[in-house]
């Protein structure tokens, strides 16, 4: 016999499933990265500015989830300042039924991002977040797998493919020997690998619509969250730059100047 | 070009296609009279700026008229003043500056200012929005879209993720129709729709033939001790033979950053120029190359201009609409300077269509557009300077600024002209000459310092197509191209394309024509100068392109 609460999770399963999607606004990957002159960050004034690719993978995954009638509602959100909430429209033009933006102008570290989205799920009482796997900027892949374990939920982090059904998310993994297939209970956390799909376009009647939705707000005191950085960037730099390659015109030479001027061989 | 044939639509009052400065200024004008008017700008930048490209030294003539109080506002982008200029004419090792008080009077640049046009674009999409127009980056405008009269009725954009074959990638997306009661085209210089639509209604019946510059810039950022913030400098002569004419810029704006760039006719004659390679060499001269000691170069990118002036803007209406800026061609050549008159003929463009539409007027042609451009501030700016161009050509450097200068002097004081109104007389793409009657031209190598080939600038450009989209570079007669462009002319695209698009390549006994159309900074020239006329350029898929920033 089924216990009353396996019973209840079952019933949620075949009525509302709400997918929570974490999109984060980065600098744009075509985007030619520069050092700020004083190596204290990237320059970032006047830079284009988009949706982190692996966040719209992730986003286009729940849309998919949606339209298969797996799910009910797609949440899209983002923490920054308020000019997040282009990304939030695109998330909006590409499908998503609402979006939440957490104002907070400062640079927040994995874990915050984390505790931020704890405070989120316990408001929004979603089956599934889905996050890309990492964001193009920080490259720090860590706020999918540190929410799993702040929620107590399993996950399946770097997905290339995925299916719910009966209350579980089963899931590709491409991993060093090949691919690995996992089933994981709901309530979890999935992040987005690339392969997962290809996001769709937003098209221009949906981008319209999109800027006349509403985007909530919150703010981190409002979700009673007080945090103090673990991390602080001490600077940035440029890898060096690469020496001009020389053209030699025989093996001979080559052989010869790689003895003499670089000690090697 | 891809068209769906179930495409959605939209109404509108009026469509503008381009987030430049001639768009943007006509949305705002049109609000600012009509508040209730539906105003849609598409722009096929991934961003307002991001095809936008100019040296750029404003006279804000223009902004002056649409925002009378902006130098009392904090965030307008008109920062630096250009406060010393100079004008040089080169020698190979030498430099002569021209006295200031020798300068026609309608050069000079006092009172203007050094900005990124990028950055005033922005500046202006900001404006516009918070007056209610909308504005849709990511989105080509590539078909027009005519009624059963013959009218301009709207735009169709293009259609997204078609796969190179043609067929429909999975996130297959059609384009849609926007329909406007007038529709305004601001695609800049030699655009694909103001082409349609000059062929269409032969607007160009009265006017000579169009004559366009290319336009080559770098942003660089330099070591403090050698900027001057606004000071400004212009030159002809050297690398150019006496034959070819152009010239550079190199201006100081704020923050350590130094524009520098470089403009060359695109009537030159030997097939062996290099644009590119001009520029690289006149960064190398013995006045100029001290500025760059210790610097980065941080940006590049390319841009065709319009320099036929006066005599080569055609009839600027058809029933609809209006061509805007420099998809007319407004550029003032000896003040290199058209960013004024392109805002300007967007004013007087949307003050006429706002008055028409509130007498419940649509698809109609507006002549007051066209009488009013000649006899209004922008006839003025450019009627003294027109027979600079056609002087310089015909003349040459030496002799034809000498004559150039002279007869703007000469309409300075006496309000006439020596020569009256001097032709165009051929196309930028017929004045190329047979290879066999040049010599190759050695350039040298770049020194990754101060020079650089083409694929590193490129890469500093943000270009970027999506790998499987069908090219939009259309070679019309793969033949012709080989037995003419490479078999007669030596394959020029090689050396006029400035993001290295076009190769002949060996294969056995036979040569490839290669069009690496994901390199594609949109500058247009290969539609410019291509010998035979035999290469199209059509807009790719939304959001293609390059990313600039500041340019």
């Amino acid at each position: 016999m089924k216990d009353a609460k396996q019973q209840t999770m079952e019933q949620k399963w075949q009525g509302d499933m709400k997918i929570i999607v974490g999109v984060k606004r980065v600098v744009d990957y075509n985007v030619k990265v520069r050092v700020k002159s004083d190596g204290s960050g990237i320059e970032l004034t006047n830079v284009k500015m988009s949706m982190n690719p692996f966040d719209e993978i992730a986003l286009e995954e729940a849309i998919r989830l949606r339209e298969k009638g797996v799910a009910t509602e797609v949440v899209a959100i983002s923490i920054g300042s308020a000019i997040s909430q282009e990304t939030l429209r695109t998330a909006l033009a590409m499908g998503a039924d609402r979006a939440i933006l957490v104002v907070d102008k400062r640079v927040l570290e994995p874990l915050e991002v984390a505790i931020v989205f704890r405070e989120l799920v316990k408001v929004e009482a979603p089956n599934l977040v889905i996050f890309g796997k990492q964001a193009i900027d920080d490259d720090s892949n860590q706020t999918g797998q540190m929410l799993a374990g702040l929620l107590g939920w399993g996950q399946a982090a770097f997905a290339s493919a995925m299916n719910v059904k009966n209350g579980e998310a089963i899931v590709e993994r491409e991993v060093d020997a090949g691919v690995q297939t996992i089933a994981v209970r709901l309530p979890a956390v999935i992040t987005a690998d690339l392969r997962l799909n290809e996001p769709r376009y937003a098209s221009l009647p949906n981008i319209m619509q999109a800027r006349r939705k509403i985007i909530e707000e919150k703010t981190l005191s409002e979700l009673g969250i007080t945090y103090k950085p673990h991390i602080k960037v001490l600077k940035i730099e440029e890898p060096e730059a690469r020496q001009p390659g020389i053209r030699v015109n025989s093996v001979a030479e080559l052989v010869k100047r790689l003895r003499q001027e670089k000690n090697l061989l | 070009m891809h068209l769906s044939t179930t495409r959605e639509s939209m109404e509108f009052d009026v469509v503008i296609i381009g987030a430049g400065p001639a768009g943007l200024s006509a949305a705002i004008r049109l609000k600012q009279l009509n508040p209730t008017l539906s105003v849609v700008i598409l722009e096929k930048g991934a961003e307002v700026g991001a095809h936008i490209l100019s040296g750029a030294i404003i006279d804000p003539i223009g902004i002056d008229t649409l925002f009378p109080n902006w130098r009392k506002e904090e965030d307008h982008p008109f920062k630096t003043a250009v406060t010393q200029e100079h004008f040089l004419i080169l020698g190979e090792k030498r430099a002569w500056k021209i006295p200031n008080m020798l300068i026609p009077g309608v050069m000079s640049n006092r009172g203007n200012f050094v900005v990124s046009l990028g950055g005033v674009c922005r500046w202006l999409a900001q404006k516009a929005e918070r007056l209610g127009v909308e504005i849709y980056p990511g989105f080509a405008g590539i078909k027009m879209l005519y009624n059963a009269v013959g009218a301009v009725a709207g735009v169709a954009t293009g259609d997204m993720g078609v796969r190179k074959d043609g067929s429909h990638g999975l996130n297959y997306t059609p384009g849609i129709e926007l329909m406007g009661k007038y529709v305004l085209i601001g695609e800049g210089a030699c655009g694909s729709l103001a082409k349609e639509l000059i062929a269409h209604y032969a607007l160009d019946r009265k006017s000579c033939p169009q004559k366009y510059g290319i336009g080559i810039k770098e942003l660089w950022e330099v070591d403090p001790v050698r900027h001057r913030s606004g000071l400004i400098l212009h030159s002809v002569g050297w690398p150019l033979d006496k034959r070819t004419t152009g010239g550079s810029f190199l201006y100081h704006m704020k923050n350590n950053k130094v524009s520098v760039g470089f403009v060359v006719h695109l009537d030159y004659r030997n097939p062996y120029l290099s644009p590119f390679e001009e520029f690289q060499r006149f960064k190398t001269h013995p006045t100029i190359r001290n500025v760059f000691i210790g610097a980065k170069r941080i940006a590049y990118g390319a841009r065709a201009l319009t320099e036929g002036g006066w005599q080569s803007v055609p009839k600027l209406v058809f029933p609809g609409g209006a061509l805007v800026g420099c998809a007319a061609g407004f550029m003032n050549v000896p003040r290199i300077k058209g960013v004024h008159n392109a805002i300007l003929s967007g004013i007087t463009a949307g003050e006429h269509i706002a008055l028409a539409i509130a007498s419940g007027r649509a698809h109609d042609e507006i002549i007051g557009i066209e009488d009013s451009w000649r006899m209004g501030p922008i006839g003025r700016d450019l009627l003294p300077v027109r027979n600079l161009k056609p002087l310089w050509t015909k003349y040459g450097t030496k002799f034809g600024v000498i004559l150039g200068g002279f007869d703007m002097w000469c309409h300075q004081l006496s309000g006439f002209s020596l020569f009256g109104t001097m032709q165009h007389k051929k196309t930028d793409a017929v004045m190329l000459d047979p290879s066999f009657m040049h010599d190759p031209i050695k350039y040298p190598s770049p020194d990754n310092i101060l020079t650089f080939d083409r694929l590193s600038s490129i890469y500093l450009s943000g270009t970027h197509h999506r790998d499987d989209e069908p090219s939009h570079l259309l070679l019309k007669d793969k033949e012709l191209q080989e037995k003419s462009e490479l078999g007669v002319y030596s394959g020029p695209s090689t050396r006029y394309c400035p993001a290295a698009v076009y190769e002949w390549i060996e294969d056995g006994n036979s040569r490839r024509y290669v069009i690496n159309a994901q390199n594609c900074i949109h500058c247009k020239t290969c539609d410019i100068k291509d010998p035979n006329k035999n290469i199209e350029w059509i807009p790719p898929e939304g959001r293609g392109g390059p990313l600039y920033f500041d340019m």
